[in-house]
């Protein structure tokens, strides 16, 4: 919501372009034989887009707006996303205009409680956390979708329609000149939260809503405070609630509070209410300059999933397949890491450099990575809005022995996003070496820096074996040549500090998927050992060696 | 711990009980309980402890 006199997409410090439907003549062209139809172009939507364009892939996305998401909304971006949004050569912008940041500040009736600091160090190439509005996240992932030929974005398309014909799925899209069909090999729903995809074909997402509920107030100040998070438990102005502050870029500060339970929801969406509680905040906070009220809304902390993400041809990425709570940043990160997992995969099987059952890792992975953020952001909401009497009574306890003695703060840390590991999943090797501590299977390869540069850098465009001696790498750089199509060796073996990093020595190897996941890992790898694993993970077994 | 030194305890807590009083007894207890489970240092010593003090309440009779 905005001030009385401005629409939903008029903002103090960002344009909102207008996107035109497509021309008759555009949107009725021949379409190439494998047609991927994008229902949704939100950020999740334009990120599976390009990371199908990246295997090679063209698609349709379809909108049904004409501008961006309306608001800010999601505002931090994990590390992790930050290498998504680099493989897919979108991340210039992101570099420049986000505020990277480590720290974190909790108080207590005004003292501080507690300063975190997320792991970072000088061999990470990016920092744990970045503050972008979401207008801004969607501008730049628009920038690389629109310079992509392979690409085909309708804005004002709405789908309203969906049928499953033999091998393909039928979309029906309503635009300003009318309704059409639309043939899709494949459909990714990223429809959003409100999924009309999802109740077109009768699936519920499940799982609990929790009580408590935020109000998001973003403002514009002359603020003088780093890029450092703030949470603020029993603040004067809000007794027994809590608040949370988040410097943006443009002078732009995200303010979320809590709403108290004698507290009606539409009596706080007020704008009257909303400066009212924003300025006994800055109060607080012995802010005395000028502000403007820029955009606000609410939010309630749920932790819904779908039980499958998949439905015949139909994948559901994003908010369209669960909704989690805001406390520790997963809605937005959790939605890109799903993008990329299906478009790699989708791309991989499309170009026959996999097999079909690669597409059966998605649900496990994603769903998985969503229960995980469950039972994390479970956690968080538990301490930040708890809701029984016991967990109240514990976390006010907590508080307030942390007055005191800091070991107690560390209860309040809210432990923010790490990429999932998928330990479980089909489309990796599952390994039993307790003896070797070298990063799990399905753990994200943590980055390493060179002299000239990060192992990231390095990797190629599809799998990558890391080898840490140069004849495991010449033996398979000789074979990889002729049997599989997508794997590239890399040679470490001239960089010592990289074998503590990965607990590797000479007869070390990790298979590494496009995603930058690890497939396999052995610690005494041989050409064909890698190979077997390279078609088993991408389910390519009658290729023979 | 000798008799002697319980029972100095059990009369510390006592009185310092009637000075914090019954509204913020409960929150008193918690902190004590987290301040003394930090000094014992064993997850398991603390966890049989807090299923020990159970016993005898009305949910377990
Ligand atoms: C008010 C608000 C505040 C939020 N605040 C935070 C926050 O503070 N932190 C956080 O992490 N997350 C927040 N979120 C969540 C975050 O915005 C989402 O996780 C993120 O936008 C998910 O992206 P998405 O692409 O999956 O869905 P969306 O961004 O919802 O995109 C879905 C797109 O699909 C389009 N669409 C829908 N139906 C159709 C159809 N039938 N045909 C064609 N197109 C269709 C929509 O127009 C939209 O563009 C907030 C969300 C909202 C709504």
């Amino acid at each position: 919501m905005r001030p009385a006199g401005r629409s939903e997409t008029e903002s103090l410090y960002f344009k909102y372009p207008h996107f035109d439907a497509p021309a008759i003549v555009d949107r009725n062209a021949e379409h190439t034989a494998q047609r991927v139809a994008i229902v949704g172009a939100g950020p999740i939507g334009m990120t599976a887009a390009l990371a199908l364009a990246k295997e090679g892939i063209a698609s349709v996305l379809l909108d049904n707006k004409a501008t961006f998401n309306d608001g800010s909304r999601a505002i931090c971006i994990a590390r992790p996303s930050f290498y998504i949004l680099e493989q897919l050569g979108a991340i210039g912008p992101f570099l420049d205009k986000a505020l990277g940041w480590t720290t974190g500040r909790t108080f207590y009736r005004g003292q501080q409680i507690l300063e975190f600091e997320m792991p970072d160090s000088e061999s990470e190439k990016f920092r744990p956390m970045y503050n972008l509005q979401q207008q801004y996240i969607e501008q730049y992932l628009w920038n690389a979708v629109s310079a992509n030929d392979l690409i085909d974005c309708r804005w004002q398309s709405e789908v309203t329609g969906v049928k499953d014909i033999g091998d393909t799925t039928e979309l029906t899209v309503r635009d300003p000149h009318g309704e059409y069909t639309y043939d899709a090999c494949w459909v990714l729903a990223c429809d959003g939260a409100h999924s009309p995809m999802r109740k077109l074909r009768g699936h519920r997402l499940r799982g609990e809503n929790f009580e408590g509920r935020y109000v998001i107030a973003d403002i514009q100040m002359e603020h003088d405070y780093p890029t450092i998070r703030r949470a603020y438990f029993d603040p004067i102005c809000r007794p027994g609630g809590t608040a949370l502050i988040h410097k943006q870029p443009d002078n732009i500060w995200r303010i979320d509070y809590q709403l108290g339970d004698d507290e009606s929801t539409d009596d706080a969406l007020t704008e009257d209410s909303v400066r009212r509680s924003v300025s006994l905040l800055l109060q607080e906070i012995a802010y005395q300059g000028n502000w403007e009220l820029e955009w606000w809304s609410v939010y309630t902390a749920n932790t819904l999933a779908l039980d499958d993400y998949r439905d015949n041809r139909i994948f559901f990425v994003g908010d369209s397949a669960h909704i989690v709570p805001i406390f520790g940043v997963r809605g937005l990160n959790n939605g890109l890491a799903d993008a990329a997992n299906i478009g790699w995969k989708l791309g991989w099987v499309l170009n026959g450099k996999a097999g079909e059952e690669l597409l059966d890792s998605y649900t496990p992975e994603r769903r998985g990575a969503t229960l995980d953020v469950f039972a994390n952001a479970s956690k968080s909401a538990r301490f930040m809005t708890p809701n029984t009497y016991g967990w109240k009574l514990m976390r006010d306890a907590a508080l307030s022995l942390a007055l005191t003695h800091p070991f107690a703060g560390e209860l309040a840390n809210p432990r923010q996003m790490t990429a999932f590991t998928y330990g479980q999943s089909p489309a990796v090797i599952i390994d039993d070496m307790p003896l070797f501590d070298g990063p799990a299977v399905g753990a994200l390869l943590p980055d390493h820096k060179l002299p000239d540069g990060y192992v990231s850098d390095q990797l190629g465009e599809g799998f990558t074996v890391l080898c840490f001696s140069e004849t495991l790498y010449t033996a398979l750089t000789s074979v990889i040549g002729r049997t599989a199509k997508g794997l590239c060796a890399l040679n470490l073996s001239q960089y010592p500090a990289v074998f503590t990093a990965y607990s590797a020595d000479e007869n070390t190897a990790y298979l590494i998927r496009p995603d930058m996941h690890i497939a396999a890992r052995w610690q005494h790898a041989t050409p064909q050992k890698v190979i077997d694993g390279f078609q088993r993970v991408t389910f390519n077994l009658e290729e023979a060696l | 711990m000798n008799p002697a030194e319980l029972e100095r305890i059990y009369e510390t807590l006592a009185h310092k009980l009637d000075e914090v009083g019954q509204g913020d007894s409960e929150l008193y207890l918690a902190k004590l309980v987290l301040l003394l489970a930090h000094s014992v240092g064993d997850v398991d010593v603390v966890e049989k402890h807090i299923a020990d003090a159970m016993h005898g309440l009305k949910i377990t009779e």
